[in-house]
């Protein structure tokens, strides 16, 4: 502890220090010097592609993938083109650009994913150089061909080529390069020489850096992590710093090297006091801050230096290092003799945990400028910036310790700072390998470090953190769950059964984890006998129709939808299985699922009658059918089709032995003919009205003769036919016609509907001639129905029944005196009895 | 009618709200197409519009002129159209033209996938933006909600199309999520189960906030499970109107005979109208002597004036001259409706019907009444009546004798025309109308089937036999849910004493005697057997049985099919008995000439 500032070099009025982050953990020794490397930024992958440039097709180039800390992940022989460039994605995915203009995707196991071209003229002229960088839009590549022309990508999943103007005077490639992404427009810079230009979608201008006094040709270029710096060194040795748009110079310093050194980086971090560039040579690491000093480090052995957003690691065959400056508030804390809040507080701490009373002296020294919660902040934020666990817990049991002094002070910031270390102590062990500082770490958020573990298959570790840092299971656990299941159904070594079930054990019903989306993987791996037992678990039946489909295992889908109870799903599936079966299947699979086949039915009554008939006709549903030829009738214009169809339903309805319906509509037919040929003799209009209708037509026509011809040939009930005609004669005020009619014989409706037509066509007289005729029991209404109040007071006391008189009652008035007396004594005589 | 003390009702939560979410969200999808543009809505969904946005709003947002969507092809001569349209594909049909407009096609309350299908097959579904309008639930009244789908009974119970049911399950959940949690639901019927279901997976997959609330139990009953109610003439005046004068969207034309003019007069009847608010629910013969009491209570009103000063006539005329002139226009009008209503309905035909309605209920004097149904058919009463007598006479005595079923079918088409050869067949396949058959003869059948096709399938076929083979069973229903009282106690239907009052104190409807009952128990426990006669596919949710607040004295009733008014008027006399109050979620409201017009297949 007390040597913790033993690794910190000054550089102008601030410190960096180098931190062992890992000993490699692979087996290589001069392989970093005659291999393309690929390193990612946070703490991601290696790469290695070793001596690309032999071309004998015998032996082919090895490819070999680590973590961050050496750990060996994947090895495969290179078996396509000679490759110029390795880089990786933001999403960890490993691009090879080949010479022809072929970017190769590979995962982090190194399982090829897909590939694009960077052109078709890149074929012929071959990509010299190339590099992959990162911008808000993602990942981009960018190339110069052998034509000397650039060409670039700001977004390889989007991917949208764009060739850049031509160089005047370039040949070859350009001494150095770099791309830069400034106001949403990517940029290449170039020197040629000791000039330099910056060549956009449009143009290609020279520019000059502002007081880069020294003339020399520009042999190597670096812009900084966040692209707003730019690093340009000469010929001569000079190196000279500034703002990337070239508005404004930060220094300038003559190194005393001439060889372009092989790696240049910026070093530099959020709010640094002294932002430096990394310069590697051969044997020679310079640190040039901006204020012209210099820190100088030999290098033993071949290293690859890697920008950072926070510092720089150097890489060798044993050993990773971070390069950074100390951040202020742990320069503060750890300087020699500070007396920052903070560096009190830890000395306190160390005090109080001899059980020395210093501690106390300390302590009330804070206390006495008021800069307890200042101490607190100070140790729990260092806590966060160191990398040794140890420095870690002690920082923090400070911080812990001046808390307990505090009242009102609140412990979100403690208790976040010591989850977040734990998680990246957690990540940064060798085993995984992801060597994250805390400013890194803020800066990828968790849900990306997540991602990245769970890419990486870290599923435990994922799972822990996530239950740890108590994230929602949508966002935690169960996207973890979901990749995990994803991935374990490509395993093949396991048998369906195997695999469902431990599937099923793991996820179980975690919310928001999709049995369907881990079946259409399964699907995609060619596993449909595990997709589907996987889909028996999603408990949405929805959402297993879409995959069953592509499945083709239809039937299935069809059932599985109709249990979903969404018709609008079982519709999807029924116009599929339209489309992809024969009539005859189609029509047996929906014959055993009534939802869909009702259904089906519905939109084809609507849309396609035909299809309907043959779905009856399928069923041999005669009864149906016969109705769907009915219905068909209503629709002929002409009576001959109209007859034609009737005839059909007959038959079908014979078929359905519903002779009831083929009586009906046989009889229906000869109506028609009958109406046709009345219409055609006499113009009678008959056409479509019913039997009923008809001879009240008839009658009202005159035409008597050929209604009571309808009235035997159709067997009309008497009833029906009195009333029929008693309405007609009463409404044509053919009386006498009545009377003889009424007397042709005993009527079966009784003579008190007699009376009551013709009071309803206004003739009391004719009314009275039928009252007589009414049986007793009638007798009284049919008196009330002429207005004979006497008549029916009489009848009424005739038989002596009370609830008749009261009828007759009602209706006198109070003018009636001596009917009323003489009912109400009826009355009484009839309750005494 | 001594029930102890009763509670005071609960409040009825807004259900204004409702309104309010459709009608911003038909502003949002009209603002869609900015500038002028022409409306065109199907015709039947005038009146809910009407409800809902009226004209100034509409004109507010540029809609320049509305069309309804008919049988002829559209013409506009704005180049922007914007249509509201339920998604149904004979409309869908129609959108064939406007090619070269701007098109928004609004359907509600959800798109169905069928219709997408026709809509690409015509070749406009790229060139329109179809969205959906989410008004599922129109308020007709504080106590009335209405889906406004007629179309549900026939698509659902005769047709076996099931499309309709999600979005009742949708309508549900939209209510949980405004007026909910619901702590209890019951049901019985097949669709009601399905509602059900669907609106369980739609709560399971959305996201609940706890929130106070403002309705606890909600009962779903499917219309099948009781078609006699609704089959029966409707003896209390809101029924009466709407069986006479046709209730459209809680709005009803007065004719020139009711208004004693020589124009219609549309008039809004909900609990708004102080007149027939106190009337509705009164059985008819208690409306005229309401009525005149009304009258001379309002002439009493206006004759203060005599005594008055100045400044107290002053203060008569602001404030109390204008409601006294808005009851004196109401009251006139529901005078001249009863008096028309009396003209109709006090006729001995009228008479003579109630009473062949009362012994089909009863089950006396059959043979009389089916002499009486014949007489009725021979007159060519009424299409609509007749049919309606024999359906009540089939549900109620399990089915027509084979020689009747015929000879009265027989008649039936000779009187109305042989077409109606398809409305038998639509009314049997619902168990309406049926010939009585021996019992075993179902067995027989699905046993055949049975043989024919596996079991799992043979299972689901007896399910959709299970229509055919449907057994009213009212009068087993009738003796044990003791649904006819006795006859020969007089009821005094001014002191109604249950809800038989609603029928002349013949028949207390099925339907609302079964939420009582379950209601009562908690749940179907002790009813086993009567649930076994209505086919079963009931079930009991308790989902949180808290202590008792004022949102559990909130029942919600949904009828998947339709209900009644007097269903309403019964259901409201039981909520002051027990002290709670129920609100009627209907998908449309029925009477019997709706529900057997639906049946119907004759030519248009």
């Amino acid at each position: 502890m007390a040597f913790i500032t033993a690794n910190w070099n000054p550089l102008g009025d601030a410190f960096y220090r180098k931190t062992e982050l890992y000993e490699m953990c692979w087996n290589i020794r001069d392989e970093l010097k005659d291999s393309l490397v690929a390193t990612a930024p946070y703490g991601g992958p290696i790469a290695l592609l070793r001596e690309p440039h032999r071309r004998s097709p015998s032996s082919r180039p090895q490819l070999e993938i680590y973590s961050a800390s050496g750990v060996a992940i994947a090895s495969f022989p290179w078996k396509s083109g000679p490759v110029v460039h390795l880089g990786w994605s933001v999403s960890d995915e490993l691009l090879c650009v080949q010479e022809d203009g072929t970017v190769l995707i590979y995962d982090v196991f190194g399982s090829f994913k897909r590939h694009f071209s960077m052109g078709q003229e890149v074929v012929q002229s071959q990509v010299l150089e190339a590099k992959v960088f990162h911008s808000p839009y993602g990942t981009g590549i960018a190339i110069v061909t052998g034509s000397s022309r650039f060409t670039f990508a700001t977004n390889i999943e989007d991917l949208k080529l764009r060739r850049l103007p031509e160089v005047p005077g370039l040949q070859g490639k350009p001494s150095s390069w770099v791309v830069l992404t400034q106001d949403r427009q990517t940029k290449v810079l170039l020197s040629i020489g000791p000039e330099l230009y910056v060549l956009d979608n449009t143009s290609c201008i020279a520019v000059c850096p502002p007081g880069l006094s020294q003339a020399g040709s520009i042999v190597h270029m670096s812009v900084s992590f966040s692209y707003k710096y730019l690093a340009v060194f000469t010929d001569t040795g000079h190196l000279w710093t500034g703002s990337s748009n070239l508005q404004e110079k930060l220094s300038e310093f003559k190194t005393n090297q001439t060889a372009a050194p092989k790696q240049m980086v910026w070093c530099r971090r959020p709010k640094s006091q002294q932002p430096s560039v990394v310069l590697m040579w051969e044997r020679l690491l310079l640190v040039v801050g901006v204020c012209n000093d210099t820190i100088q480090f030999p290098i033993e052995e071949q290293s690859v230096l890697v920008g950072e957003l926070d510092g720089a690691r150097i890489i060798s065959s044993t050993h990773q290092e971070l390069l950074q400056e100390v951040p202020l508030v742990c320069q503060d804390i750890f300087k020699i003799a500070s007396m920052a809040p903070g560096a009190l507080l830890l000395e306190a701490h160390r005090e109080y945990e001899k059980s020395s009373q210093k501690a106390d002296e300390y302590l009330r020294e804070i206390k006495e400028q008021n800069v307890l919660g200042d101490a607190v902040r100070q140790c729990v934020e260092a806590a966060g910036h160191e990398y040794d666990p140890d420095t870690q817990k002690a920082l923090m049991r400070a911080a812990s310790f001046g808390k307990c002094f505090l009242t009102d002070f609140s412990p979100s910031h403690f208790v976040m700072t010591c989850r977040e270390l734990r998680v990246l102590n957690a990540v940064r062990d060798s085993s995984v390998g992801m060597p994250l500082t805390h400013t890194q770490f803020k800066q990828i958020t968790l849900q990306v470090l997540i991602d990245r573990l769970v890419y990486r298959q870290f599923y435990p570790l994922a799972i822990e953190i996530c239950r740890y840092l108590k994230i929602p299971d949508y966002q935690g656990v169960s996207r973890v769950l979901k990749h995990w299941a994803s991935c374990k159904v490509q395993q093949k070594d396991l048998s369906d059964e195997a695999i469902a079930r431990v599937v099923c054990h793991k996820v179980g019903d975690s919310p928001g984890v999709s049995y369907s989306h881990i079946a259409a993987k399964a699907y995609e791996c060619g596993r449909t006998e595990l997709a589907i037992k996987l889909l028996d678990f999603e408990a949405r039946s929805g959402e297993q129709v879409p995959l069953l489909l592509k499945m083709k295992r239809s039937q299935l889908a069809l059932s599985k939808a109709v249990e979903s109870g969404d018709t609008d799903l079982v519709y999807t599936v029924v116009t599929y299985l339209k489309n992809e079966m024969n009539r005859g299947d189609f029509f047996m699979t929906l014959r055993n699922q009534p939802v869909a086949l009702s259904l089906y039915r519905q939109f084809c009554k609507l849309q396609e009658q035909d299809t309907l008939k043959d779905l009856y006709n399928q069923d041999d549903d005669h009864q149906e059918l016969a109705n769907f030829h009915i219905r068909s009738s209503y629709r002929e214009q002409r009576l001959e089709g109209r007859l034609s169809r009737l005839q059909s339903a007959v038959d079908e309805y014979n078929k359905a032995k519903n002779d009831f319906a083929a009586k009906a509509t046989e009889e229906e037919m000869r109506l028609l003919r009958f109406q046709r040929k009345m219409d055609d003799e006499k113009g009678a209009g008959l056409l479509g009205l019913s039997l009923q209708a008809t001879m009240e037509a008839l009658m009202s026509l005159g035409l008597h003769k050929q209604a009571e011809q309808l009235y035997k040939d159709f067997r009309v009930p008497d009833k029906r036919y009195w009333w029929l005609k008693l309405k007609s004669m009463a409404e044509k005020e053919e009386w006498e016609e009545l009377e003889k009619f009424s007397k042709s014989k005993k009527s079966p409706i009784g003579y008190l509907a007699f009376v009551e037509v013709c009071m309803k066509n206004n003739n009391r007289y004719e009314a009275k001639k039928y009252v007589c005729k009414v049986t007793p029991e009638q007798k009284v209404k049919a008196h009330l129905a002429v207005g004979d109040l006497e008549g029916a007071a009489d009848a009424a006391i005739e038989r002596r029944s009370e609830s008749e008189m009261g009828a007759v009652l009602s209706r006198c008035s109070a003018s009636d005196r001596l009917l009323i007396d003489k009912l109400n004594r009826a009355r009484v005589a009839a309750t005494k009895k | 009618m001594a029930h102890g003390v009763r509670r005071d009702s609960p409040k009825v939560p807004d259900f204004s709200l409702l309104k309010r979410l459709a009608r911003d969200q038909l502003i949002y999808l009209l603002e869609q197409l900015p500038g002028k543009k022409d409306l065109f809505i199907e015709a039947d969904l005038m009146s809910p519009l009407d409800r809902i946005a009226n004209v100034s709003t509409l004109k507010q947002h540029e809609v320049d002129k509305l069309y309804k969507v008919e049988n002829k092809p559209i013409i506009s001569a704005s180049d922007q159209l914007c249509f509201l349209i339920r998604p149904r594909i004979q409309t869908v049909n129609k959108m064939l033209i406007c090619k070269n407009k701007s098109l928004i096609i609004c359907i509600f309350p959800v798109q169905f996938y069928a219709c997408e299908a026709v809509m690409e097959e015509q070749g406009i579904f790229g060139d329109v933006t179809t969205d959906e309008w989410a008004f599922y639930l129109l308020p007709l009244d504080d106590d009335i909600i209405s889906l406004e789908l007629p179309e549900f009974f026939r698509d659902n119970f005769l047709a076996g199309d099931q499309r309709w049911v999600r979005t009742a399950g949708s309508a549900l959940h939209l209510l949980h999520s405004l007026y909910g949690p619901f702590s209890k639901i019951y049901g019985i019927g097949r669709c009601s189960k399905m509602t059900y279901e669907s609106w369980r997976k739609q709560v399971e997959e959305g996201e609940q906030r706890p929130r106070q609330a403002e309705i606890g139990s909600v009962f779903l009953i499917d219309r099948d499970v009781d078609f006699v109610t609704p089959l029966c003439s409707q003896v209390v005046y809101e029924g009466l109107v709407d069986d006479i004068f046709k209730i459209k969207c809680g709005c009803v034309e007065f004719g020139p005979d009711v208004t004693s003019s020589d124009k219609s007069i549309k008039v809004m009847l909900n609990s708004q109208d102080k007149v027939f608010s106190e009337i509705r629910n009164e059985h008819f013969s208690n409306v005229f002597g309401f009525l005149s009491q009304k009258a001379r209570n309002l002439q009493t009103a206006y004759d203060k004036r005599q005594g008055m000063d100045i400044q107290q006539i002053k203060v008569f005329v602001s404030e109390e001259l204008k409601g006294l002139k808005q009851e004196h226009r109401l009251l006139s009008l529901h005078i001249g409706a009863s008096e028309s209503i009396m003209k109709k309905k006090t006729k001995q035909d009228f008479q003579e019907l109630l009473k062949t309605e009362h012994c089909l209920l009863e089950g006396f004097e059959i043979r009389e009444s089916i002499s009486f149904i014949e007489e009725h058919i021979n007159r060519q009463v009424s299409t609509i009546e007749s049919l309606k007598l024999l359906c009540l006479l089939s549900v109620t005595e399990n089915g027509l004798l084979p020689k009747d079923y015929r000879s009265l079918k027989a008649q039936f088409l000779q009187s109305y025309g042989v077409d109606h050869l398809l409305t038998f067949s639509n009314l049997r396949q619902l168990g309406l109308l049926v010939e009585q058959q021996p019992g075993e003869t179902l067995t027989v059948m699905e046993s055949k089937v049975g043989k024919l096709v596996n079991d799992k399938t043979a299972g689901k076929l007896t399910d959709a036999f299970s229509s055919l083979a449907k057994k009213s069973n009212f009068r087993a229903l009738s003796r044990k849910l003791n649904l006819v009282p006795k006859s020969d106690e007089e009821y005094d239907l001014r002191v109604p004493r249950d809800m038989a009052y609603i029928f002349s104190g013949a028949y207390v409807p099925l339907s609302c005697k079964l939420i009582e009952q379950v209601l009562e128990r908690d749940g179907w426990t002790g009813l086993e057997e009567i649930s076994r006669l209505l086919n079963g596919h009931e079930f009991a949710v308790i989902v949180d049985s808290k202590q008792e607040n004022d949102a559990d004295r909130i029942i919600l009733v949904m009828f998947l099919g339709g209900c009644t008014f007097s269903e309403i008027s019964a259901l409201r006399f039981l909520g002051k008995e027990k002290g709670c109050k129920f609100i009627v979620v209907t998908t449309a409201i029925t009477n019997s000439s709706r529900l057997l017009e639906a049946l119907m297949d004759t030519p248009v």
